[in-house]
């Protein structure tokens, strides 16, 4: 499996770490519903097919990543820099060029 | 200046090794800078960083992922965003950077006596550094003075490519024998001359 780093082109997936699922999002830290919290730690959606999730590219640029994965083909159909919410799918570097 | 001794010698043998009955494939060395320096701009200043690295080098970084270049004296990659990896051949780089760099724009890390510096240089550079990474090193993909980040087999290695026929490699300096001997035993095949 290749996923392709917006700053290192494609690496394979050795060089990654998965940061767990990226749907989920933390509590009010004010909050303390037993239940919110609950839901934030252990409930996983766990579709079959594309998948939001976090990885970071530990053996290249260390940068952490927003893909979104088909979980049943292993297909990547997008990846960003974590850090850019909500910005539209890019790759700074295409496969192939470096500059 | 601390004196830098070499994690290699217990296991650099100069002269030629392997397969050279019909030739040199390769030519392995320990480069050993005098600065091995990692400069890191915080958000939406890597332009002023990037300017300071090209008034003290004197180099000129080209913006782009791992746009890098190299002159006599100095080396420069970028090997993550915002992140740059500058070598000197003298000592006391991180010294200069500290007062080019203000805290606002970013931070300077001296590396010089945590990194191993090795330089690949001939033919078969190319095919036996791609026996160790699953990268492609043509040149047209990975042009002359551009720089990378990757692993073997979970040793961090920063490479770039300093020559058409010649790469530079900084490691950990504790894993840096360890990593020596394995690009010697991949440079076996084509034969290789230390020096």
């Amino acid at each position: 499996m290749l996923i392709t780093c917006p700053y290192c082109g494609p690496r394979d997936v050795s060089e990654f770490a998965y940061q767990g699922d990226g749907n989920r999002k933390r509590p009010d830290p004010a909050s303390t519903d037993p239940e919110t919290w609950n839901a934030y730690v252990y409930d996983r959606l766990n579709p079959a097919g594309a998948h939001n999730e976090i990885w970071q590219h530990a053996g290249g640029c260390r940068a952490h990543l927003a893909v979104v994965r088909d979980t049943l083909t292993h297909e990547v159909s997008s990846v960003r820099f974590a850090r850019e919410h909500g910005a539209p799918t890019h790759g700074r570097r295409k496969s192939g060029a470096k500059a | 200046m601390v004196e830098q001794l070499s994690p290699l010698e217990p296991v650099f043998r100069a002269g030629s090794h392997g397969n050279f009955v019909d030739g040199i494939g390769v030519t392995l060395s320990e480069i050993a800078p005098g600065s091995i320096v990692q400069l890191a701009a915080w958000p939406g200043q890597e332009k002023k960083l990037m300017a300071t690295i090209n008034s003290v080098t004197a180099l000129k970084l080209a913006d782009g992922a791992g746009a890098g270049a190299s002159s006599d004296r100095y080396a420069a990659f970028g090997f993550a965003p915002a992140k740059f990896l500058v070598t000197d051949t003298s000592e006391g780089l991180a010294a200069t950077f500290a007062k080019e760099v203000p805290s606002a724009i970013g931070t300077v890390t001296d590396l010089s006596h945590g990194r191993t510096a090795l330089r690949i240089t001939g033919a078969k550079a190319e095919w036996v550094l791609a026996k160790l990474f699953a990268i492609d090193f043509s040149s047209a993909a990975f042009p002359l003075g551009s720089g990378i980040s990757t692993t073997h087999h979970d040793i961090f290695t920063q490479i770039q490519r300093s020559g058409p026929a010649s790469f530079d490699l900084y490691v950990f300096r504790s894993f840096a024998r360890s990593f020596w001997k394995m690009l010697c035993h991949a440079a076996d095949e084509v034969g290789y001359e230390v020096r």
